[in-house]
């Protein structure tokens, strides 16, 4: 980079270093600016891979909704001989206990959802809380709640949901809510981050000149300028939500047999995998497909927040 | 100095730079020669392509920039033409650049002694390497830096923002360069070092023949280094001629008006702002881009830019009614500000007073027992360089410093909490606070309208009408349209901005009106018309004010008292005029030397 007095000169040098008087986005626009998060969006739908993980995600949200109305047999119906071949009765053969593969992965959909969206909504709002009070509190406050997560960010977080779940049993808000504290640590801590750099403004410290109360500081103030990194984070945190309830379910701390549930269906079936591939191979690709949608849509938000327009950028 | 065709060093010939690649102008048509020796003083505001134009000179474009037509030439050497490795020698060997902000153009990872030697590596000056040795021993001298081995041995995060500075001057003129390019070296710095750093310039120009591009947006730092001063406009040179040409009868409208606001510290002369703001690259209108500014507007205006014409080769303007320009004498009005004999000390007008406030930085005390008094419908200007705990002592008042605070704030002789958040409704609403950068005062996600409402539905109770009618009205007072309610504070210029945050604090119909910095970050005619609303609504609705700068020739504009800080304590105070016409302590005498001015008494 030292070049002498060529060193300023450097193309890689930031616009604003030039005139630094009023940055250039004090152009004055005619449009009305939309709020932030409308923007990211709107701006992350315009890459290929957004629109590609979001026609994914709706496919598999329909699947998971209305699937079981298209299902041809009951979930618990026994139509065949265990791990029997795809046949005309069954498209898909059947499972270990006979049933129908095709209908038990139309009903097993809308779990890995209803469970996976609940435990990053927990995540969310319980990391955004502790985030937004650690980054304006500071001090103390500040230190006592990262530390404390970062004791919980210390677990494994499948370890961490295991632990609770052998201890009070497989139930099915528990697992929500474990999977939504393991989130937690993470979520602070980008909250946190953007927190501080928002706090250090002096919008904030004008609302609270005037008087403007902390809850509302952090909810009209702060919240509203870091709506893209949660965003972003949301995405992210719903395809490891789905992944873990996934996981969960496979080591049978999940759903229940008989229920129908991808996750379960790679475990109960997985000795006849030679046998009958299908049962197992049709909810590996459904979870795969789910997560690599989600991720795709994070991802997309992401580059369209850090201002990254291309789709072949690499992060 | 001679003004012969044959010691032109720098010529620039109808330079035209885009941008990539929509097409639109950041400079257009810009011509302009630099001699031998001369100072070439480039003024314009922000956004009129005067940094584009500068670095141009070293055939360089930041990101989406690219020179479309045009011509540069260097003693002989088509800048624009040469090649990549011709380029490098003529980078720091026959031109060099000085940028802004030296702090950020030195390598932190190097020493400075390894700096400057690299540069001259570089263009391997001399012969061997002793030659260069002295060289660097040489340059130092030149720029009044120690020359020993364990200053060159520091890292530039080791020196003072001057002395940063001078390293960048001390790099620059290295390899004894034709021309140098300093773009706005002192805007970063204090006033004294700003002093001083523009003395080096000067006499490197002078011993050593070199010439100067000395771009700025304060026509007063280059009042009395500039030999000629050109003058941009919206990506074009409106105006170009000597500088007693220029500061005592200028032709063009904008060059007169970016004149009268300069702020005078002499106080004969009133401020005036120019009202609206500098067109951006792409806003521009067609014809003369001045007109929706300018008072001697006609219809040719909007329709054709006018030509280079003038009295002279020297003296070249861009008006069609230059002539009558020229005609109008300049006389300045005198200000309005009306001047009290002394000091307020009846404490029955006390508003604000400060009694021995002693502060601290985390635990360092950067305060030291400090008193001062506010009365009612006075203005007193809190003065002084950075670090002199001006800004600290304003946010005591405010309750917003976040550390220990010693001795007392008072408000109408009742003692005042330490943070905002500990006083009662009426002290917060009594004492309103100004921030100095509108970038970061107003909240990019809410209106206009929920701005101002945020301080009205806290102090009042008023119905949706009431409420409404309130907002218009302050934003009348801060010569607004309410047409502006529904917008967000991106879509404003940087003095809307500040208007919107003087608004906010009159909502709340205070008693104090803190300022703090407020103009230190908009253009110069921006920051006259701020001061000029600030006057005027001190005077019409006899708010107090506590106005805070590091601009000591602001103060006769607005304020009637003064209190000059220093290092954390309060070394002057007294009425304005005595203070600024025969002022006692020595630290006060320093600083008015250094503040620039109008060349009526240039220090040579």
């Amino acid at each position: 980079m030292s070049r002498g007095s060529d060193s300023s000169l450097d193309p890689l040098q930031p616009l604003e270093t030039l005139e630094p008087l009023e940055p250039l986005e004090s152009i004055p626009l005619g449009g009305r600016p939309r709020r932030e998060w409308v923007q990211t969006i709107s701006d992350a739908w315009r890459m290929r891979r957004t629109k590609i993980g979001f026609v994914v995600f709706l496919v598999l949200l329909t699947i998971a909704l209305f699937g079981r109305f298209v299902a041809p047999y009951e979930p618990t119906e026994f139509v065949g001989a265990p791990f029997s071949l795809p046949s005309a009765v069954a498209w898909l053969g059947t499972d270990f206990l006979g049933r129908d593969v095709l209908t038990r992965v139309l009903y097993g959909g809308l779990s890995v959802f209803v469970l996976g969206i609940a435990a990053t909504v927990i995540g969310v709002v319980l990391g955004v809380s502790l985030g937004l009070v650690s980054g304006y509190a500071r001090r103390w406050v500040d230190e006592s709640i990262m530390r404390m997560l970062d004791v919980v960010l210390a677990f494994p977080s499948i370890v961490l949901a295991m632990l609770f779940v052998s201890i009070l049993g497989p139930r099915l808000w528990l697992i929500v809510l474990m999977v939504g504290i393991s989130h937690m640590p993470r979520i602070a801590r980008v909250t946190r981050a953007a927190t501080v750099e928002v706090v250090a403004r002096d919008f904030v410290t004008a609302a609270a000149a005037v008087g403007v109360t902390r809850r509302k500081i952090l909810l009209y103030e702060v919240l509203p300028n870091i709506s893209s990194p949660l965003l972003v984070e949301f995405g992210l945190r719903l395809t490891y939500s789905i992944i873990m309830i996934a996981a969960l379910s496979f080591l049978g701390f999940g759903m229940q047999p008989p229920a129908a549930d991808w996750g379960l269906m790679i475990n109960e079936n997985r000795i006849g995998i030679t046998i009958q591939p299908w049962t197992v191979i049709a909810p590996i690709v459904l979870i795969g497909a789910l997560t690599v949608s989600t991720n795709l849509m994070a991802d997309g938000l992401a580059r369209a927040m850090m201002g990254i327009d291309r789709d072949t950028a690499v992060i | 100095m001679s003004n012969q065709a044959s010691d032109i060093v720098l010529s620039v010939q109808d330079l035209r730079i885009v941008l990539d690649p929509s097409g639109i102008d950041i400079d257009d048509d810009v011509s302009f020669v630099i001699h031998q020796g001369e100072v070439l003083g480039l003024v314009g505001e922000s956004a009129s392509g005067k940094t584009t134009a500068a670095t141009s000179l070293l055939a360089y474009q930041r990101r989406g920039a690219k020179v479309a037509d045009g011509h540069i030439d260097i003693a002989g050497t088509d800048v624009l033409a040469a090649s990549r490795s011709a380029l490098r020698r003529i980078r720091g060997g026959l031109i060099s650049y000085v940028p802004q902000d030296a702090s950020a153009s030195l390598n932190p990872a190097l020493r400075i002694g390894d700096q400057l030697m690299e540069i001259l590596n570089e263009h391997s000056f001399g012969s061997s390497s002793a030659d260069r040795e002295a060289r660097l021993k040489q340059m130092m001298d030149e720029v009044l830096l120690p020359s020993d081995r364990a200053f060159l041995r520091r890292y530039p995060h080791q020196l003072s923002g001057g002395q940063q500075q001078r390293v960048a001057i001390a790099m620059a003129m290295a390899n004894r360069p034709k021309l140098i390019v300093l773009d706005e070296p002192t805007t970063a710095l204090d006033v004294t070092t700003q002093a001083h750093v523009l003395d080096t310039v000067r006499d490197l120009t002078r011993s050593y023949g070199v010439s100067a591009l000395y771009v700025t947006h304060d026509l007063a730092v280059v009042a009395c280094l500039a030999d000629r001063i050109a003058v941009m406009y919206a990506g074009r040179l409106v105006e170009i001629g000597p500088k007693e040409a220029l500061f005592t009868g200028a032709y063009h409208p904008y060059t007169r008006r970016l004149l009268a606001a300069i702020p005078d510290i002499t106080g004969e002369r009133a401020l005036h702002g120019i009202p609206g703001w500098a067109p951006r690259p792409g806003q521009r209108v067609a014809g003369c881009a001045f007109t929706p500014r300018c008072d001697w507007r006609i219809e040719r205006c909007e329709a054709e830019f006018p030509p280079a014409e003038g009295s002279g080769p020297d003296h070249q303007v861009r008006c069609w009614r230059w002539q009558e320009v020229r005609a109008e004498s300049v006389a300045g009005d005198a200000p309005l500000l009306a001047k009290v004999d002394a000091v307020c000390d009846v404490v029955e007008k006390t508003v604000v007073s400060a009694r021995d406030v002693t502060a601290f930085y985390q635990s360092k005390e950067v305060l030291h027992g400090v008193s001062a008094t506010l009365c009612e419908h006075r203005c007193l200007a809190l003065v002084g360089e950075s670090g002199s705990g001006k800004t600290t002592l304003a946010r005591c008042i405010a309750g917003l410093h976040p550390f220990k605070i010693e001795g007392s704030v008072e408000y109408q002789g009742k003692s005042l909490a330490r943070e905002s958040r500990g006083r009662t409704r009426a002290e917060r609403q009594a004492i309103q606070y100004i921030f100095q950068s509108p970038y970061s005062s107003l909240n990019p996600r809410k209106t206009i309208r929920q701005l101002l409402a945020q301080p009205i539905d806290i102090f009042f109770k008023l119905d949706r009408d009431g409420r409404e009618e309130r907002m218009v009205r302050v934003l009348d007072q801060v010569a607004l349209d309410a047409s502006l309610l529904n917008r967000y504070p991106e879509q404003l210029s940087g003095g809307e901005r500040q208007r919107i945050a003087i608004a906010r604090a009159l909502a709340a119909e205070p008693t104090v009106l803190i300022c703090d910095e407020v103009t230190s970050w908009l253009d110069v005619s921006v920051q006259a018309a701020i001061i000029e609303l600030l006057a005027q609504l001190q005077q019409e609705t006899g708010v107090s004010m506590l106005f805070v700068t590091h601009n000591l020739a602001l103060i006769r504009s607005v304020a009637q008292e003064v209190a000059v800080m220093n290092d954390g304590r309060i070394v002057e105070l007294g009425v304005v005029d005595a203070v600024l016409e025969d002022p006692q302590a020595d630290y006060t005498k320093l600083l008015l030397a250094d503040t620039p001015t109008l060349p009526a008494e240039c220090r040579v």
